[in-house]
């Protein structure tokens, strides 16, 4: 019942691509406006979907199922939805609501409609299709529509030489994961070709073709997510779509990665191996310190958004490492807390995520630039997109009372519960991999700290930064939708623990006790003797006291404001060129971490005396990962390309020879078969 | 009754703490003349900045947003909220539960968070280059911070303040290879948030080592003074966790009686007195360190605290 009426949905979304061609291509009378009615329309859809997923999270009624006579023949299309699939399906569509109805007002401003509108419904409709699929073919298909959807979103604006290379690398990416996805289904269904996933849930692989179908899913899904070193196309890809595409590819898009991860790795292979979690939470760690150093050195600022996307990651997939560890064990309650964990966060991070994306396109849409050299001061320019920027930037630094800490804190309650793990690997590997996610979490409020701080403080670097005006009503509804929704989370993530019960107890075995109904409204992952956090508390202390601060000082010291010329130490020059700059600003940094990961180099020439030469400094880094995983792939293919061209200048005769040689060969091979 | 009495020593324990505050600042100050052969200004001279402070008047500059305006407020506030939360003279206050240990250094971490901002709003380069060498060193101080509270939850089996100090207080605990790691590591991390000598020297104003200093340059009036003293409930909440962790004998238990509360609030006021005398002769004898050499510093602190933690994965006997 449930899936029917998703499907109806899916197929609406579908539906509205033709739709929008036909409104596009048919000038009726009067100037038709596509653009508010296909964002207008997804944005009731997902709406739907989102409600329809909400309560099959919630009350959770036993997994609906359907089966149509599409797809391969003697299998069907599966379509079913479970408490982990309403999940993700809660997250596509809360994530896909938010970007459309930013859209409405985004939208307006797009050069070429005709590139977006028609691809961004077959996209949101992709997405719910992965999260819906029952069978490999299913997810196949609707994984591979997925990409190819968002590919089309990424060369949108087409005539920018670097969002082409975006989409060429991206589209290599995104065929090399899904062969792997495919071999690793094809793994799990055996020679009989049960592609079903009842099916290969019933089937128990071998030890090491389950090892192997793991490997594999990790790297087809991992190369969608974003994890290092298979993150190269990510932040080329993201930042190129058009913003609000932007916000889905990284809040939303990832998160479907995750799941089928999950769905992989949880549900249909079984009982896990306790080194699958060794791979998973090495990943993760790096991936985590990896993305947010990276993030740090970057001034343009969606890319700087889509780095950090990958520091997030890696920290879901951390929090995956330890829960499948966990499950190997048979520590049902810690696995059921360190899934929670990564849950919430995939949670969290498609909403702050989508939030600090629609603020960089408000950004964009208003100055014309995201390069972060080029802003600056737009908090009096842009009040408003500023503030539900900054509490974007405070929730994804994982500061309390907002919802980012709280799934920080999850994992770190999760991390000491591991001592208890009895593998030696294990017991090495957890506390690095603590290390890792702290010293991330400490360089995301740097990196965001810096991002806000060049974007909205100081003094604006450019005239267009100084003439920005404040962006739509549409696209800050959207984003004021998301900042609540980051602030509730924060304050009583109780509620939002409890509904991911059903999900864990399918998972892990377990749930987390009831958080509901704990004192106060804090949650208490295990005992309150042992640790606790309550969020409204810190937040209603926080308000109540610096309120009463506030008002005290006013009232019986002083309450006078005087305006004068910044003192900087003795009224400096006032040119806005002579603030600290983004990539000023990551200096210290950049000499702490770059020169081992970036081989960051200064170099700085001085003119002779005399000489009226502007002395200059550069810095470069070296993408480490890129020359030493890609480049020389890259440059094998490349070469053995051109060797191989050789052959389109053949004569007929040898063509006929090598045609006749290739059966030879093919017939003996078959022949000596055993 | 006994939830008025609950609420009334949560209230005591965050005046205390506020009111101590500048105490302690000025002690160190003093004993620090007096090392040099000064006199020094008298115990009570921050109360009298503080005072000073809150009746001038605010000189914001030009483009100063709403945003710095605020954040005074709200680092004092966060702050504050954190030094009412680490238990001083009793433990197990009505909200102690509030924010585990890790939750409170996270409270801190947005107080740093919203002051790096305040540091760039001017668009002064001193802001800057305060506010980006902040974030550097947060960025090494925050992760060994985190390793050391891994260390002493490992041993108490909890990131509650309050279960902490009493399992510290207990006779399970005894000598332990980690913990001397830890105290050494939670040290470090201690002069480094707190800006002291070798890290940053809180004394001047005119050196490009500068960090705290340089970031809090634009403020005055009202608004510094809130950041003054939330940075001497800074210095306060740190000692009072040093004493609470590894000194937390005399602290009152969770029950209802005023002698074990006397007790403890002059125990405390003793740990106070004989830390920050400690504090005071390290700074007068340790020369202030070149800012690229403090990251080798911190990196110490985060090396020993993964060093502590690993030890108490392997082993539970360390």
């Amino acid at each position: 019942m449930m899936v029917t009426v998703a499907l109806f949905g899916v197929l609406t979304l579908v539906a509205l691509a033709p739709i929008a061609i036909a409104i596009l291509a048919v000038p009726l009378s009067g100037k038709p406006n596509a653009t508010g009615f296909v964002y207008g329309a997804c944005l009731i859809v997902t709406l739907i979907l989102f409600l329809l997923a909400l309560h099959v999270l919630l009350e959770h009624p036993a997994a609906s199922t359907i089966t149509l006579p599409l797809g391969l023949p003697w299998l069907g299309a599966h379509f079913r939805i479970d408490p982990l699939s309403a999940f993700f399906l809660v997250v596509v569509n809360l994530g896909s609501a938010a970007a459309s109805l930013y859209a409405l007002g985004y939208g307006r401003h797009e050069e070429a409609p005709q590139r977006v509108l028609p691809f961004f419904p077959v996209y949101l409709a992709a997405m719910n299709l992965v999260v819906l699929a029952d069978d490999a073919f299913s997810f196949l298909l609707s994984w591979e529509l997925m990409s190819l959807s968002s590919w089309a979103l990424v060369i949108a604006d087409h005539r920018r030489a670097e969002n082409m290379r975006a989409g060429y690398v991206y589209l290599l990416m995104a065929s090399f994961g899904t062969l792997t996805l495919l071999l690793s289904f094809g793994l799990m269904a055996g020679g009989d070709g049960a592609y079903a996933f009842d099916a290969i849930r019933a089937s128990h692989p071998a030890l090491g073709t389950a090892a192997l179908v793991v490997i594999l899913a990790l790297i087809g899904a991992g190369s969608k997510a974003g994890l290092v070193p298979l993150h190269a196309w990510l932040p080329l890809a993201h930042p190129a779509a058009p913003s609000h595409v932007s916000a889905l590819m990284s809040g939303v898009m990832t998160k479907v990665a995750v799941y089928g991860f999950i769905r992989i790795a949880f549900d249909l292979l079984g009982p896990p191996q306790w080194w699958w979690s060794l791979v998973v939470l090495a990943l993760g760690g790096v991936t985590a310190v990896m993305g947010v150093l990276y993030a740090l050195m970057q001034r343009d600022l969606k890319r700087v958004l889509a780095y950090s996307t990958i520091e997030n990651i890696g920290l879901i997939f951390a929090s995956l490492g330890l829960a499948l560890a966990f499950k190997a064990y048979g520590m049902h309650v810690a696995a059921a807390l360190a899934l929670t964990a990564a849950l919430l966060h995939v949670f969290n991070h498609s909403l702050f995520k989508s939030l600090l994306f629609f603020g960089a396109g408000s950004v964009l849409t208003s100055t014309g630039t995201r390069d972060m050299e080029k802003l600056g001061g737009l908090i009096h320019r842009m009040p408003q997109t500023a503030f539900v920027f900054l509490i974007g930037c405070t929730a994804i630094a994982a500061l309390p009372p907002l919802n980012g800490f709280v799934s920080e804190w999850l994992s770190f309650q999760a991390i000491l519960l591991s001592p208890q793990l009895p593998s030696w690997g294990l017991k090495l590997m957890v506390p690095a991999v603590g290390a890792l996610l702290a010293l991330s979490a400490a360089l995301a409020a740097a990196c965001f700290v810096r991002a806000f701080g060049i974007v909205f403080l100081g003094r604006p670097r450019s005239s267009k930064a100084g003439a920005a005006l404040e962006t739509d009503t549409n696209s800050l509804a959207a984003m004021y939708a998301l900042a609540a929704t980051c602030l509730i989370v924060g304050i009583l993530p109780g509620i939002f623990i409890d509904a991911l019960a059903p999900v864990t107890q399918m998972l892990t075995g377990a749930r987390m006790p009831v958080q509901t109904g704990a004192e106060w409204m804090s949650i208490v992952p295990i005992a309150e003797s042992r640790s606790s956090y309550n969020g409204l508390l810190v937040f209603v202390f926080m308000v109540i006291t610096g309120m009463a601060t506030a008002f005290a000082i006013h009232r019986f010291a002083s309450d006078k404001i005087r305006r004068g010329p910044a003192w900087g130490c003795g009224y400096p020059d006032a040119s806005p060129l002579t603030q600290y700059s983004a990539s000023s600003f990551a200096q210290p940094i950049r000499r702490v971490f770059g020169s081992l990961v970036f081989r960051a180099r200064e170099i700085g020439t001085m003119p002779p005396p005399g000489s009226r030469a502007p002395a200059t400094l550069t810095v470069q880094l070296r993408d480490l990962i890129w020359d030493f995983a890609y480049a020389p792939v890259a440059n094998a293919v490349a070469s053995i390309a051109e060797r191989l061209n050789y052959l389109q200048f053949l004569t007929i005769r040898s063509y006929l020879t090598l045609v006749f040689a290739a059966l030879v060969i093919l017939l003996t091979v078959l022949a000596t078969w055993p | 009754m006994a939830v008025i009495y609950d609420f009334a020593l949560q209230g005591a324990q965050m005046l205390l703490v506020l009111l101590l505050a500048p105490l302690l600042t000025g002690f160190v100050r003093k004993v620090k003349a007096r090392l040099l052969s000064r006199k020094g200004p008298p115990l009570l001279q921050p109360y009298r900045d503080l005072l000073r402070l809150m009746r001038k008047d605010v000189v914001l500059a030009d483009n100063a947003s709403w945003l710095f305006r605020v954040i005074p407020y709200l680092v004092f506030a966060a702050t504050w909220v954190a030094a009412s939360l680490v238990p001083t003279f009793r433990s197990g206050l009505m909200f102690s539960w509030t924010a585990d240990l890790i939750a409170i250094i996270a409270v801190l971490g947005s107080a740093r968070f919203f002051l790096a901002l305040a540091g760039m709003d001017a668009g002064t380069s001193f802001g800057g280059i305060g506010s980006s060498r902040e974030v550097m060193i947060s960025s090494l101080a925050e992760p060994a911070m985190l390793m050391i509270v891994f260390v002493i939850a490992l041993i108490a089996g909890s990131t509650q303040l309050s279960t902490m100090a009493a399992f510290m207080n207990s006779a399970e605990v005894g000598l332990r290879v980690s913990l001397g790691l830890a105290l050494i590591a939670l040290t470090i991390v201690a002069i480094a948030e707190n800006a002291r000598i070798p890290v940053d020297n809180p004394a001047t104003h005119l050196e490009l080592t500068m960090v705290h200093e340089a970031m809090v340059l634009e403020y005055s009036g009202r608004h510094l003074a809130l950041i003054e003293l939330a940075a001497a409930l800074k210095l306060l909440l740190y000692v009072s966790l040093i004493a609470c962790l590894f000194a937390p004998w005399g602290i009152a238990p969770a029950v209802v009686a005023p002698i074990p509360i006397f007790i403890g609030v002059a125990a405390y006021i003793g740990k106070l007195a004989v830390l920050g005398a400690l504090l005071a002769v390290f700074e007068t004898v340790i020369a202030k360190m070149r800012v690229f050499r403090v990251p080798e510093f911190l990196g110490a602190a985060l090396m020993l605290a993964l060093l502590a933690t690993l030890l108490r994965f392997v082993s539970g006997s360390f």
